[in-house]
């Protein structure tokens, strides 16, 4: 018997799109096991942001961190910036794509300000300027128990806390989201969230080195949508901790309140790692469904279990060893 | 136009209601069969099927609690001709919500399935809406109401009334926030339940 095993070379050419193009230039196995090479280093050079709101696309990429799953096939640039929880341009999931067309990623400065010595206000080219940009592929989780899997283009976040050099007191970072009612219709309404959307970290999550602030999305500028031109990106936390379009990073030694805290404590925590064994009160986290295929098809497969930390459990458990995640959730 | 042509026109009319109502009342299904085929359903297949069925379903429920308060005001008594096919269309819907949430979603696994009814406090209620619609289903037929008898069936018919205000609040709990749209229904939800208690004071 013949027996054709389908390698990732055989897509048939209605399946060959930008998105598959960039994948395979960038040397990523799709849907295969791939290997963590978090070591790689391409010609990669200083980090320059092209031209904003997903029109121009980076050069030099460094390769970085991309150990997936068997099962975990990237999604679809349509999905991605098509499918977002983006409350300042409204709260359906169609609504940001279509309300942030008017939003204006650049010029953008970034204030810096808490326990650092070197606080200030920074243009986001000069913020990046002396870090080397990386393309990795992350598992993204809402807290809505849907997931993705996201080609991300970015900084590692410890390299740009160190540039600050924050102060010994400093236990925390918090992130602030800009307010511009004027472009973020979503904006208009106070009953939505209380702006500026808030969101923070512990310094040494900061500093782990899955946490990443993104530029990019399949190597072009972030969409307005995806939260242009800045973004947090930490993949073992749930999506809504990715704070977006961040104007102010502040070293903190008190915890900061993060937004959805604020608006229901007893729903969502500061920590907000996933968990598949601590329920939302008002649904399970034990499983998702895994969206963004571009196949309608993909509606009859079944929902798959959550993975503790979303599957980076060996990278970032040591960070909460001892406490009791059904408390800190 | 003498009498008898107009009652002729009025007897065409008559006799096109209901089959015309029923044609629109197949739109938004024809609708979403013809998106799927398309491939637009959105990045999320899925909830999109649920959501749209399930708006379908609370549209068709509103609709039909609002044939007698149309009634009572335009004193347009041909529209209660409508009120069965528009309560049953809501039916249908809601039972296409229903499986397409534990079909498509829970794959028919009846474990997580009542894990799931308990846990989600906004399925819980929406459950009970269903449960509360089924008997009015089962007992729609002209024989039921003989069989019950006018009064009482057409008290237990007004377990419309709770369905829809569960239906309502199924709505809301299930959203994080940004409470326009669940709030549109429950005004609108408001007003012809409001209705029928003015009327009865």
């Amino acid at each position: 018997m013949l027996i054709h095993a389908k390698k990732a070379s055989d897509a048939a050419s209605h399946e060959i799109t930008p998105e598959s193009v960039y994948l395979n230039r960038r040397g990523f196995m799709a849907g295969a096991a791939a290997v963590a090479v978090g070591g790689f280093a391409g010609n990669a050079g200083a980090a320059v942001l092209p031209a904003a709101n997903g029109a121009g696309a980076f050069e030099n990429l460094k390769q970085g961190y991309r150990k997936l799953g068997e099962k975990d096939q990237v999604s679809t640039y349509e999905a991605i910036s098509g499918y977002n929880n983006y409350y300042e341009f409204g709260t359906s999931k169609s609504d940001p794509a279509a309300n942030a067309k008017n939003f204006k990623p650049m010029p953008w400065t970034i204030k810096v300000d808490g326990l650092c010595a070197k606080p200030g206000t920074i243009a986001i080219e000069d913020l990046l300027k002396p870090h080397t940009l990386e393309d990795r592929i992350y598992r993204h989780r809402c807290v809505e128990a849907w997931s993705m899997v996201i080609p991300w283009v970015g900084v590692p976040l410890a390299e740009v806390v160190k540039q600050f050099e924050p102060l010994g007191s400093a236990k925390y970072i918090a992130f602030e989201t800009i307010v511009r009612p004027e472009e973020m219709p979503g904006q208009r309404s106070a009953r939505i969230l209380p702006w500026p959307y808030i969101e923070g970290l512990r310094l040494d999550e900061a500093n782990h080195p899955l946490a990443i602030l993104a530029v990019g999305i399949y190597g072009k500028t972030l969409l307005n949508q995806n939260g242009a031109p800045l973004r947090l990106v930490a993949p073992w936390k749930y999506g809504f901790k990715n704070v977006k379009s961040i104007v102010r990073i502040s070293f903190t030694e008190q915890q900061p309140k993060n937004t959805w805290q604020v608006m229901a404590p007893d729903e969502y925590g500061f920590y907000a790692n996933v968990n598949p064994h601590v329920d939302h009160p008002r649904w399970s986290q034990a499983t998702e469904r895994r969206i963004g295929s571009g196949n309608v098809l993909s509606a009859f497969e079944a929902r798959r279990t959550t993975l503790m930390f979303n599957g980076y459990q060996e990278e970032v458990g040591q960070l909460y060893a001892g406490m009791d995640l059904t408390r800190y959730y | 136009m003498s009498d008898a042509a107009l009652q002729a026109r009025r007897n065409v009319l008559r006799r096109g209601l209901k089959p015309a109502v029923f044609m629109l009342c197949l739109v938004p299904l024809v609708l979403l069969v013809a998106r799927g085929f398309a491939n637009d359903l959105s990045a999320n297949p899925v909830e999109f099927i649920i959501r749209t069925l399930g708006d379908w379903a609370l549209r068709f429920l509103l609709l039909a609690l609002a044939v007698t308060p149309l009634r009572l005001a335009t004193g347009w008594n041909e529209v209660a001709r409508l009120r069965r096919m528009l309560g049953l269309f809501a039916f249908t819907y809601v039972v296409l919500h229903l499986l397409a949430y534990t079909g498509l979603d829970q794959g028919f696994d009846f474990v997580g399935l009542w894990n799931d009814v308990m846990k989600r406090i906004y399925i819980t209620v929406g459950m009970a809406a269903f449960a509360l619609l089924l008997p009015l289903a089962v007992t729609s037929a002209d024989a039921m109401i003989r069989k019950l008898g006018g009064a009482r069936w057409r008290m237990l018919h007004r377990l419309a009334y709770p369905a829809g205000v569960l239906a309502v609040i199924h709505y809301f709990l299930m959203i994080k926030a940004g409470y326009q749209q669940p709030t549109v229904y429950a005004v609108i939800l408001a007003v012809l339940l409001g209705v029928r208690l003015v009327k009865r004071a």
